[in-house]
């Protein structure tokens, strides 16, 4: 090992005498052969800004990694075989009962392996969490419009892990194939059915054959453990190098401009700290994991398909469709020999879109504003009233049809009727979206003003002082400077302008349509009623010169 | 982005003092007051008091101490406790033992040495805020330019452009060659064919009861009851038993005659007697909730509502056509019968089902 | 107060009021919710043999007619069997309070020996399913895994895996089976209360009630296990994502609030 020994004395030329310590040699010779000190250089130190809600995709990674790692020990253990098989276990109200090889060693892995039903419930609440968790880190980057350029490739990256996961989840959920897992691959397979032309070859070539076959449980297992993790994998590598890249955005503040990042060194404070928030979570998983029961299979039963349960439900991240296909009206068309099956087909298609509409938005806006530099100060939500509006109203359609997913449950447990619930579910689609877009653009507006007001007159102190004839006033607190500069350091857009109709010969000019819809656009969400003016500076002289606060 | 400041005029007095950079033109009006810049650092109670830096190593190792002992804990549990132990833990209920000791020791395990890792960070390690630079993603450019040149180059030194010949059949063998692969494909199932259309119900099979697996007379069935039937013939045991009872369960009821109100209905039934697919023909849940006062049967998965009394019509819910009935009679020994099988597929629809 | 109007304007303050506010609103909800309760008949007469017409004319006849024949408000009750009414009255169904979607379980307000001699009455208009005895409904010596079977093909449908109940059309619903006593079970079964069909013995022998009812015994009874934990109502993957949401993310979303504020300073500034 000479090329060992002379790397460590050249780079260790410093030292007077001895050899280096062994892990510095250690370094230096995986230095010699993969380079690791110039990727060190800039990334060993690297900053990070802290603020809780940067932690949220933190709770999707490590919640990943936990369900990769019990996931891997479920394995050992599971038999992805739909042969039918006598059950003889521990299970009292189960014994002699007929079901697939999957149920019956997943009763194995809960009643007779030790750790073997922790290990799932980890493996399913991490799940759930992991899916929350990325819908909220999703909302975040939304409304602080972190997705901006240069971080539009990685908000995609971000939005297909989120759709990759529903699906991983899903294919998860259907293995143990037990009754509550099967009624929903059934209605996958009623779905396929609803496409036209393809529908049914498509469920053929899926299931095998005939529903339910004895294929789908090992086919949705390679795609469950394999497919869709190993792309989701390479995702989130492509997504981690990209943070890593561009370097975290941060909120505006004093000292913090578009030009840096302010925070803490990668080394040491954010190896302890988010190396500690990997065990962090999982100790809270692991807990839940102890406390609360997840998918009691035993309780379902095997899955057999002239049997069902109430309260049939998918697991959380697939219950906007179910929402959708339970509203739905029952349309039909029969033409020559053929049956279009709107009433599920529908649903089938505005599905992806609902999906599609927020992953979008970030293109839209860049078209809208027209703006092609690099953002890394986040906005606050109420500073951009339009995009905070269309989030809400986003966020708000989804919960809508989350609450059609379980109209069931809403109507036993609020005493209500389950049609009434359906209509309501029917109306609020169209409706609800649109209320929340007006109320949250004029939420955002009034506290705009609030800020406005603020910067100019000060925060309101509490305390009331009578004047000497009599009249009551409250004290308003001038803003430190840090305040002032925080509340004002968002840009302002200006609505694009159309320019004069003709030109300066008279000519008149022609316009595309698409020019003219993002002149209506931008003023929609820059013109004069739909963001309120930042202080000017002669306003503020003005107030603080003139007259005393009030 | 320099020019962010203001004239100093329009500062606060004492705060122009501090933060004059010089005066800008007041066209930008972008940011109206200055950036006071990083505030300055504070210390911590623990980087002034070694006292309290010692309660805190302290605690950190407490911590993790804690962690090593729940994993002994872990490990205890695991040896020691029967993995049929069943306790009651208020307010859990009744739980099973070792899951729940394995559950909480991980946990502890997990999260003592995290919360020891962040407590460590948080008051030990320098809570100095540092300010590193960005540099614009975009390369620079004379590196762009090189980039457009280098692939022009090579672009040409390949003559790709103007051997147009070797380009087109590249593209071809490059959009074929994937073909084998969906071709592939191909034996993932058989072809549908009818399949959809038959179920196993054919003239002279008797109808049997799910529950006691003997075939059922007429005088069986009340008014008011449910009864659920397969194929005669048809085991739980029978290699394609799921595939089968996928397409043909069935769900008899007995209306009064004069209570149906569907013509046809009342000649495919038996006594009042009415056999319908148990099978939605929304997207296929078995379909039973059947209130015997209103006759109305409700699929579960998601609310289609059929009447029985009239056709089994879709009255509420996304199914787009009603429930098919099967038409039954009496053999003679006295049996329920079917009279054949289904007229139209049963189950969700499909493109050919016409 | 000074104090007080000084936190007023405290960034916190508006979370406070809210709070304060849901829990008012909550808590006068409670306050004037309409009382379950059902209005003991304190008109207890003395017992005796023909207790049970008299009983029947008091609390019934009003809406099922004087001989049973039913009204407009109540149906007939020529033929329904004593089983009916002991599970009707047993449950605390009948009398029914109000008109509405569905008669609701509630307290029983007649004891069992009156029940009893309803239960005779009524038996003696027409010929009926009698009260079952102890040895039909009694799940010993069932067959739990059968009954299992039984009760997903025949039962789970409306009222859940395990008998948590559920939603039927237009405001009516499955009820919870939890601590629904054997013989009522067995009775509901066999007479088909209110919407619910019937199973008689010619198509759901008594063997075959027997097992569902010590498989509803085993999976929702005082003893059953759930060996992961907490139950969250048994309801599936709705209460799931809510525990999921509420205390899964909510707590790692505590922790990471934790993690990321400042340490306490030295002095205040």
């Amino acid at each position: 090992m000479s090329t060992t020994a002379s790397n460590t004395n050249a780079s260790g030329g410093g030292r007077s005498r001895g050899p280096a310590p062994a892990g510095e040699r250690l370094a230096d010779w995986a230095d010699g052969r993969l380079g690791i000190y110039s990727l060190a250089k800039s990334n060993m130190r690297k900053i990070f800004p802290d603020h809780w809600s940067f932690m949220l995709g933190e709770v999707c990674l490590y919640s990943f990694i936990i369900i990769i790692l019990t996931g891997v020990y479920l394995t050992l253990f599971f038999h992805p075989s739909m042969n039918e098989v006598v059950y003889h276990g521990s299970y009292v109200p189960l014994q002699g009962q007929l079901m697939s090889e999957a149920f019956n060693s997943t009763l194995h892995i809960s009643f007779e392996v030790r750790g073997g039903l922790l290990i799932r419930q980890i493996h399913h609440w991490a799940a759930l969490i992991f899916l929350a968790g990325m819908f909220v880190h999703m909302m975040r980057v939304f409304f602080t419009g972190a997705f901006r350029k240069p971080r539009e490739v990685n908000w995609l990256f971000g939005f297909l892990l989120f759709v990759l996961g529903m699906f991983t989840g899903f294919t998860g959920y259907s293995l143990p194939d037990d009754l509550l897992s099967g009624t929903g691959v059934r209605f996958m397979e009623g779905a396929i059915l609803s496409v036209p032309i393809v529908g049914t070859y498509l469920s053929f070539f899926l299931f095998g054959g005939q529903f339910p076959g004895h294929d789908f449980v090992a086919r949705f297992y390679s795609i469950h453990i394999l497919l869709l993790p190993g792309i989701m994998l390479g995702l989130l590598v492509a997504h981690l190098i990209l943070v890593f890249y561009h370097k975290h955005t941060q909120f505006a503040g004093p000292g913090k401009t578009n030009n840096n990042v302010v925070g803490m060194p990668l080394l040491p404070v954010y190896m302890a700290k988010a190396g500690g928030f990997f065990f962090l979570v999982f100790g809270v998983i692991a807990a839940i994991a102890a406390i609360a029961q997840i998918n009691p299979i035993w309780a379902i039963g095997p899955y057999r398909p002239d049997q069902v349960s109430t309260g049939a439900q998918p697991d959380w991240y697939m219950g906007f469709s179910e929402g959708l296909i339970r509203v739905m009206p029952g349309w039909e068309i029969n033409f020559w020999g053929h049956t279009l099956v709107l009433g599920v087909f529908i649903p089938l298609i505005i599905f992806p879109l609902v999906l599609v509409a927020i992953a979008v938005y970030p293109f839209i806006e860049a078209w809208v504003t027209g703006d092609r530099r690099e953002h890394h100060i986040l906005d606050r939500p109420r500073n951009a009233p339009t995009r905070t509006a269309f989030g809400a109203a986003w966020i708000s359609w989804y919960f809508v049809l989350l609450i059609g997913g379980g109209n069931d449950l809403w109507a036993t447990h609020f005493h209500l009727s389950i049609n009434a619930i359906t209509w309501f579910v029917r109306i609020s689609f169209f409706v609800v979206p649109v209320i929340t877009f007006v109320v949250t653009k004029r939420v955002c507006l009034g506290l705009q003003r609030r800020d406005k007001d603020k910067v100019l007159h000060g925060r309101e102190s509490g305390i009331i002082k009578r004047l000497p004839h009599g009249e009551f006033i409250e004290v308003h607190e001038p803003l430190s400077q840090e305040q002032l500069y925080t509340l004002t350091a968002h840009e302002q857009y200006e609505p694009v302008e159309l320019g004069p109709t003709v030109d300066e010969n008279g000519v008149e000019r022609k316009i595309k349509g698409s020019q003219k819809l993002r002149a209506k656009l931008s003023n929609a969400y820059y013109g004069e009623d739909n963001q309120i003016q930042k202080p000017t500076v002669e306003e503020y002289r003005e107030i603080t010169s003139g007259h005393g606060h009030h | 982005m320099s020019s962010q400041d203001i004239p100093e005029e329009n500062l606060p007095a004492e705060q122009a003092a501090e933060h004059g950079h010089g005066a800008v033109s007041l066209a930008d009006e972008k940011h109206p007051f200055a950036d006071p810049g990083l505030p300055p650092h504070e210390h911590r109670i623990q980087d002034v008091d070694e006292r309290a830096a010692k309660r805190s190593e302290r605690t950190v190792a407490l911590l993790f101490t804690i962690s090593m002992l729940a994993t002994i804990g872990f490990i205890a549990s695991y040896v020691g406790i029967p993995h049929d132990k069943s306790i009651f833990v208020f307010p859990l209920g009744h739980i099973n033992a070792l899951n729940f000791a394995l559950g909480i020791t991980l946990g502890v395990a997990l999260f003592a040495i995290g919360a020891g890792a962040v407590h460590w960070a948080r008051t030990l390690m320098s809570d100095a805020e540092v300010a590193d630079e960005r540099h614009p993603i975009e390369a620079p450019p004379e590196v762009r330019a090189k980039v457009h040149a280098d692939f022009k180059q090579g672009a040409k030194e390949s003559a790709i452009g103007r051997r147009k010949l070797i380009r087109n059949t590249m593209f071809g063998a490059l959009t074929l060659v994937p073909l084998s692969g969906v071709m592939l494909l191909r034996d993932l199932g058989p072809l549908p064919h009818s399949s959809l259309r038959h179920t196993l119900w054919a003239k002279g099979k008797r109808l049997v009861n799910m529950n006691t697996n003997l075939p059922l007379r007429p005088e069986d069935v009340a008014v008011g009851s449910l009864t659920f039937a397969k194929p005669d013939g048809l085991e739980e045991t029978n290699e394609s038993f799921q595939e089968e009872i996928a397409k043909a369960a069935l769900m008899i009821v007995r209306l009064q005659p004069e209570n149906i109100k569907d013509k046809r209905e009342l000649d495919w039934s038996h006594q009042g007697i009415v056999a319908y697919s148990k099978i939605c023909t929304h997207v296929g849940c078995p379909i039973s909730l059947y209130e015997q006062q209103t006759h109305h049967v409700l699929c579960p998965c998601h609310q289609s509502t059929f009447d029985l009394s009239d056709g089994a019509r879709v009255i509420f819910g996304p199914a787009g056509h009603a429930l098919p009935q099967l038409r039954i009679g009496v053999d003679s020994e006295g049996y329920l019968q079917a009279l054949g099988d289904f007229e139209e597929p049963v189950g969700p629809a499909f493109w050919e089902r016409g | 107060m000074k104090k007080l109007s000084a936190r007023r304007r405290h960034p916190l303050a508006a979370v406070v009021v809210l709070l304060l506010a849901l829990a008012a609103t909550g808590g006068l909800y409670t306050a004037f919710a309409p009382a379950s309760k059902a209005k003991a008949d304190d008109t207890a007469q003395s017992l005796t043999i023909e207790e049970g017409k008299k009983l029947y004319e008091v609390g019934c006849a009003s809406c099922h007619g004087t001989g049973g024949q039913g009204t407009t408000d109540g149906p007939s009750l020529v033929g329904v069997g004593a089983a009916a009414v002991d599970f009707q009255v047993g449950t605390g169904r009948m009398p029914a309070q109000q008109p509405g979607a569905q008669v609701p379980r509630k307290r029983v307000i007649y004891n069992q020996a009156q029940i009893d001699q309803l239960a005779a009455y009524i038996a003696s208009l027409g010929a009926g399913p009698a009260v079952p005895t102890k040895n039909q409904y009694s799940p010993e010596g069932a067959d739990v895994a059968k009954g299992g079977e039984l009760f997903r093909t025949n039962c789970a449908q409306c009222h859940n895996f395990t008998g948590k109940g559920g939603a039927l059309t237009h405001g009516k619903f499955a009820p919870e089976l939890t601590g629904v006593s054997p013989k009522h079970i067995y009775e509901a079964m066999q007479t088909g209360p209110q919407n619910m069909p019937s199973f008689p013995d010619t198509t759901m022998t008594e063997k075959n009630k027997k097992d569902i009812i010590a498989y509803l015994n085993a999976v929702n009874g005082d003893e059953t296990e759930n060996p992961g934990g907490l139950e969250l109502g048994g309801l599936g993957p709705v209460s799931e994502g809510l525990f999921a949401w509420i205390f899964g993310l909510g707590a790692l979303i505590a922790v990471a609030v934790w993690v990321a504020a400042r340490t306490a300073k030295a002095k205040k500034s």
